[in-house]
């Protein structure tokens, strides 16, 4: 600056970027999109083209049948978060997107696991199962099947305790997450 | 009504007043209610055609182009026009015929997935499923079409549903909740972008389409001369600002000129207003413009940002943020004298790198001064359409656009036939205006077919053929990178285009006198109906100066 005659106002070297910036976390975007064909179409093929990619994607009605909501989960090391939301902005049937912040946010996934367990082991999958308030809903003579509900980090964990015992399959919705408190997500 | 009848009522309430479109089953019964319309259709050979005349006429006239295609086939043919209009924000409304509702889905004759295969090539798109959602379809598509950042829409209507019939009322109320386009430009933005201009001593104006499609060009002007900035504009941009202009420092990008590239190399604030930072402008991104700060003035949100940091970002309408800015930038009382030193280094730059070419002593027509003569010849006022390779870029370094919506150009997805038929559309938008169309020949041979629809229709536009035997622009790539390994570019002496003009009901001429180019070009623009101009030119002469691909802006050759 000073250069002569010039108002002394603002700092060219003082502005800061906005926008492209990595977040390096994950991100829930919750997208309120019309009822109507093609639009997941849309929305999937919008991240393709441009790169981005998805963790996980669910989809479902909400309590007004003109609508549904997608929620979907996306590495924030990797997309500049706000490139993708403009983007998906411009999508005409897309109402409303929130970037969800994590701690103002209940966020919980269901998953199934199929465990092969034989009569040694049962016990103490079980007692695990408890722990994580897992739900017993398929029980063979050479298996058992577990739904548990949570946040993604503790289907993680739960992963990890029951995998030593042998696990078959595994199932996962993908998160669904909604805003705390009084507020509308 | 019926409710083809009432799609002629949508189109007659949009202020349409021709349409470009060829019928198949799938939409006979909507050529039945244009049978009689009050509405010009232009009957074009190939639909890729009538989807570029869309386009043409949408860029001369500001208005929404119309297309019709019938399904399958016809539709599929217009995938080019509908990706091209979104590369360059063209609105443009595509309706296209479908089969049955009672087939889709089951490889009908002539079915084919309309919706998905332009999914990603369209603004917006719809496939109707019952008869009463025609109308108000259909203007939302205009709506769309022509607001926020101007674009195509598809409707895709199946057969039954046109032959239904429904109630028309014409549709005012429109509101789409999902699409609300930003247009107004925040106030406290507004006022810091001014700040910016002011502090800045070596600021550039970089002006693309956008300036265009606001409609801006005279508020542009204003702040241009208020603050006495430099400014360039991209391929895109030409006629956004009248050039030749002392402010003016020609095209930027890769074709551009040393001083453009140089000036937003050494630039300490770059204002985009209504361009995109296209890779044909920046070069190589990580050294584009490295001592710059950037104010970002677009009407679409996801531009601002996307390829280059935004220090500050406005997002908006071109002519409303220009005159606020024009305003508070006026107010600051700035110092004019701090952009001395600046110019002088701009003028310095002009000076010594102004667009050249060797024109030598004999008598072959350079392909620069053909332009030029063109240029000469229609007094530099003419529409003028091109297609895309070399005598694009010659076009765009040597003829000068004065006013906005007079370059048509396919500048985005560089579609090879776009020329010849956006010529015709652009001429039937605006019978009263000289619409030149400088293409290759290479170009031309892609949709050729367009020169009878114009003789059938009398839509007298004038072709000016720079004939250099090669797909020039790949043979000069060739020639600079490639080691010479001319590949598949020579095009031999074939076809005759002064025979082919004949046969399609054009008058063809063939110039080779250098001396008399000028005279014999005015010559030709005077002959009455469509005339087809063969300028045999100088084969292998390059486009200069050039930002060689993935090399930085300031270091241009030749
Ligand atoms: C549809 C299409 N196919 C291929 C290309 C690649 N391409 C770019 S320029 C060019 C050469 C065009 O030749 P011509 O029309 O004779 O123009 P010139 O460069 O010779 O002036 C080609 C093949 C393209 N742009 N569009
Ligand atoms: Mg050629």
């Amino acid at each position: 600056m000073g250069e002569p005659g010039t108002p002394e106002l603002l700092s060219l070297e003082e502005l800061e970027a906005s926008g492209g910036l990595r977040t390096g976390r994950k991100h829930i975007l919750s997208i309120l999109v019309e009822n109507k064909p093609g639009v997941l179409t849309r929305i999937a093929g919008l991240f393709a083209r441009r790169g981005f990619n998805i963790d996980t994607l669910t989809v479902g009605p909400t309590d007004d049948e003109r609508y549904s909501r997608i929620t979907l989960t996306l590495d924030g090391a990797l997309h500049p978060i706000d490139q993708v939301t403009k983007q998906l902005h411009k999508l005409v049937n897309v109402l409303k997107i929130r970037d969800l912040e994590p701690a103002e946010t209940v966020a919980r996934e269901l998953a199934l696991f199929k465990l092969a367990v034989d009569g040694a082991s049962r016990a103490e999958v079980l007692q695990i199962c408890e722990i994580f308030r897992g739900k017993v809903v398929d029980v063979s003579r050479r298996s058992i099947t577990v739904e548990i509900t949570g946040t993604t980090d503790k289907i993680e964990a739960f992963d990890r305790m029951l995998r030593p015992f042998g696990l078959v399959e595994m199932m996962r919705t993908g998160e669904i997450a909604i805003s705390r408190g009084r507020a509308e997500t | 009504m019926r409710a083809v009848d009432a799609i002629v009522e949508c189109l007659k309430a949009e202020g349409v007043e021709v349409v470009f479109g060829l019928p198949g089953g799938a939409n006979i019964p909507t050529y039945d209610a244009l049978y009689d319309a009050d509405i010009r259709h232009v009957l074009v050979r190939h639909e890729a055609g009538g989807g570029h005349a869309a386009e043409g006429y949408a860029k001369a006239t500001g208005k929404v182009g119309v297309c019709l295609a019938t399904s399958g086939p016809g539709a599929t043919n217009i995938v080019t026009p509908i990706q091209d209009a979104m590369m360059d924000s063209v609105p443009v409304v595509f309706i296209t015929g479908q089969v049955r509702t009672d087939l889709l889905g089951t490889d009908g004759f002539q079915e084919a997935d309309v919706m998905g295969i332009t999914m990603p090539a369209v603004k917006h798109s719809v496939m109707l499923r019952h008869p009463l959602e025609i109308p108000r379809a259909l203007h939302e598509a205009f709506y769309i079409a022509r607001t926020g950042r101007p674009g195509p829409v598809v409707v895709d209507i199946p057969m039954d549903l046109t032959r239904a019939d429904i109630p028309y009322e014409p549709v005012e109320d429109i509101h789409l909740p999902g699409y609300q386009p930003t247009t107004e430009g925040n106030a406290k933005q507004i006022r810091q972008a001014a700040k910016a201009l002011a502090a800045a001593v070596r600021p550039v104006l970089y002006t693309g389409g956008g300036v265009i499609s606001a409609g801006a060009s005279d508020e542009l002007r204003e702040l241009v001369e208020a603050g006495g900035f430099p400014l360039t504009c991209t391929l895109n941009g030409l006629g956004s600002f009248p050039a030749p202009h002392p402010l003016w420092l020609g095209m930027l990008g890769m074709h551009g000129t040393r001083t453009a590239n140089y000036a937003m190399d050494e630039a300490d604030l770059i204002v985009a207003i209504g361009a995109r930072f296209d890779d044909r402008v920046t070069g190589k991104l990580s050294e584009f413009a490295p001592r710059a700060k950037f104010v970002h003035i677009d009407v679409d949100p996801a531009e601002i940002g996307k390829n280059v940091p935004a220090h500050i970002p406005i997002v908006g309408d071109a002519r409303n943020v220009l005159p606020r800015l024009t305003e508070e930038y006026r107010a600051l009382g700035a110092e004019q004298a701090r952009l001395e030193s600046w110019w002088q280094r701009i003028h310095a730059w002009q000076e010594r790198h102004p667009l050249r070419y060797d024109d030598t002593t004999d008598d072959e027509i350079r392909p620069q001064f053909m332009i030029e003569s063109l240029y000469r010849a229609t007094d530099g006022d003419a529409i003028v359409s091109v297609d895309v390779g070399q005598h694009q870029m010659w076009a765009a370094q040597y003829y000068h656009f004065r006013r906005p919506r007079k370059w048509l150009s396919s500048s985005g997805l560089g579609t090879m036939g776009f020329g010849l038929p956006a010529a015709m559309g652009a001429k039937a938008g605006m019978p009263g205006e000289q619409v030149v169309c400088i293409t290759g020949d290479g170009s031309i041979q892609m949709n050729i077919q367009e020169l009878a629809t114009c003789a059938q229709e009398g839509i007298d536009v004038k072709v000016f053929i720079m004939n250099n035997g090669y797909l020039g622009m790949v043979r000069q790539w060739q020639e600079l990178f490639w080691d010479r390994r001319y590949s598949a570019v020579d095009l031999g002496r074939w076809p005759d285009f002064v025979k082919v003009a004949e046969g399609m009901g054009a008058t063809g001429v063939r110039l080779s006198s250098k001396v008399t180019l000028e005279a014999d070009m005015r010559e030709a623009l005077e002959t009455p109906g469509v005339v087809v101009v063969d300028v045999p030119v100088t084969a292998e002469e390059n486009v200069y100066p050039m930002i060689v691909p993935g090399g930085a802006a300031r270091e241009m050759e030749g």
